[in-house]
């Protein structure tokens, strides 16, 4: 009893410590890879008894100055709702991390611990869910705060995340036609098996198209330029003009979480998860027939290794993104979203229902 | 091309790899650099306070009084530098000189720092070539009006930049700011 409780806590605490650190060393890696693109070097002059660490204290420097701010309020601003947003906004960020499976089924002294915070048979659907509620922290940061600037900002995040969520949720469809589940470990394994013999079936290889409307609707889910119309630095200042201190900064947390878990959803569903190329639970076993046996405590580590390097992967493209592409008008966001990935996305289904239909005819 | 450019995808992924072409160039050089070769750079910043461009030789920065070789100043206090400066930034008090062929000497020579407009005409002015614009020295700030004010001995004590652009004396601090 006490173990299975501890079990199911330490499951918990490793993705809840993984999507948070994350987050925060993304503020870091923002800094630090943007400064690298553009050949300069970036924030390094925070340091702690002159260690600077490259920047690493930036990150902390930024919580210590934002919990010691003045934590302002508008007068005119709803009480309740201005307190709530940026928790729901935080919150529904780091709780869509939980049914997303970073390892396979671990099983040490008799017990079966599936690598996943929660154990979901519709576990798609609920990262889905918790991505799409994360937009009503915004809305309500937006609406409570008594500006028109905010509230136009709470309008469009409430407009990018319909058109982007939408695209998502059909080019997840697709996915799911694939392999044949809604558990999030289900299509983790399925992407496990070999085609032809050599090519790992991950997502990405037999959903090339949902792959790039998945990823493009999901940058735009996380509010960052390019899709960064909620917060349109140039125009309005977005939804969050009169948070100050540390709620303004878990607004921006959010966005950071958000791109933790988009990058994680599509590390799970279109780049084999933790699957690692030509690893099966008893060791490697090569195309060419060569196999190298490994004890069961070290292949899990080594899956858990390719998702986390794998979330790493994405989430450098990710920002890779942000700090090329300029930002859309909010026009051309409807239009890419509504005109460009949806119809895409259907069509996508339509395919591939066509392709399941063929195949499993001939 | 057109309908190229329309599809947007492609001229995003060429975006992509120019930026991340920088990337990895710049990366590998900051990982040689970091394995000892100096030659190595990953980044065109210059780290300002600790690394400096030397400074163009007409740069006209803070004033120094030039000395004589006794050490006294070279100024006959003759106030050209005075009555042609646009920013009346200048104040000098005139004292006898002990040696009768030079007349004169400042008793006080004060720049206020937060007037002068550095258009260098004091400098052009001065018969005795007592005034130059040329210690490099660019960070002077204060908090009061009066730091500003630069006096005669704090002047005297500026030696010229150096030959690599460097300045070669201390920044000089008003009494009343602690640093």
């Amino acid at each position: 009893m006490i173990a299975d409780l501890g079990i199911a806590f330490g499951r918990v605490a490793f993705v809840m410590m993984f999507v948070l650190n994350l987050g925060g060393i993304l503020t870091w890696v923002e800094r630090k890879q943007s400064a690298i693109m553009q050949d300069r070097i970036g924030a390094n002059r925070a340091s702690i008894f002159g260690l600077r660490l490259l920047g690493l204290f930036h990150p902390l420097a930024d919580a210590i100055k934002m919990l010691t701010k003045e934590d302002f309020r508008p007068a005119r601003a709803d009480r309740f709702l201005f307190g709530l947003a940026p928790f729901v906004s935080v919150f529904f960020a780091l709780v869509a991390f939980a049914s997303i499976p970073f390892g396979d089924t671990l099983r040490v002294a008799g017990r079966e611990i599936p690598l996943q915070a929660v154990t979901l048979n519709v576990g798609i659907l609920y990262v889905f869910a918790m991505l799409s509620l994360g937009v009503y922290g915004v809305m309500m940061a937006g609406w409570s705060s008594a500006n028109n600037y905010a509230l136009l900002g709470g309008q469009r995040a409430a407009a990018l995340m319909i058109s982007a969520e939408i695209a998502i949720g059909a080019s997840i469809m697709g996915v799911v036609m694939v392999y044949g589940s809604l558990d999030m470990m289900d299509i983790v394994r399925g992407q496990g098996t070999l085609l032809w013999g050599w090519l790992p079936a991950w997502g990405i290889v037999t959903q090339p198209l949902a792959f790039v409307l998945f990823l493009t609707a999901g940058i735009a889910a996380t509010k960052r330029i390019p899709f960064d119309m909620p917060e349109g630095e140039s125009e309005i200042i977005g939804y969050f003009v009169e948070y100050s201190g540390m709620k303004f900064g878990m607004f921006a947390m959010a966005d950071f979480l958000e791109t933790v878990v988009i990058a994680g959803m599509t590390t799970s569903l279109f780049l084999g998860g933790w699957q690692v190329p030509y690893l099966a639970a008893e060791g490697f076993r090569f195309p060419g027939g060569a196999a190298w046996a490994l004890p069961h405590l070290v292949v899990v580590p080594l899956q858990v290794g390719a998702f986390v390097g794998k979330v790493c992967a994405v989430i450098f493209f990710m920002m890779l993104v942000r700090w090329t592409l300029p930002r859309f008008r909010y026009d051309q966001a409807m239009r890419l979203g509504w005109l460009g990935l949806f119809p895409l996305s259907v069509l996508n289904i339509v395919l591939t229902g066509l392709l399941l239909l063929a195949w499993g005819a001939a | 091309m057109r309908l190229l450019q329309r599809f947007y995808l492609v001229e995003v992924v060429s975006g992509l790899a120019l930026t991340a072409a920088h990337f990895f160039r710049n990366m590998g050089a900051h990982a040689r650099r970091a394995l000892g070769q100096r030659s190595a750079s990953g980044a065109v910043t210059i780290q300002y306070p600790e690394e400096r461009r030397p400074y163009s030789p007409r740069l006209r920065s803070l004033h120094r009084l030039v000395r004589r070789e006794d050490g006294s100043p070279r100024c006959v206090a003759c106030m050209m530098c005075e009555t042609v400066c646009p920013a009346h930034c200048i104040y000098i008090v005139a004292d006898e000189h002990p040696n009768p062929d030079i007349e004169k000497v400042p008793r006080r020579f004060d720049i206020d720092l937060g007037k002068c407009v550095f258009c260098g005409y004091c400098v052009e002015a001065c018969p005795e070539d007592a005034i130059r614009m040329d210690t490099g020295i660019l960070e002077f700030s204060s908090y009061t009006r009066a730091g500003m004010v630069y006096t005669k001995e704090m002047l005297l004590a500026l030696e010229p930049v150096g030959p690599d652009g460097r300045p070669r004396s201390p920044i000089p601090i008003p009494a009343d700011r602690t640093p």
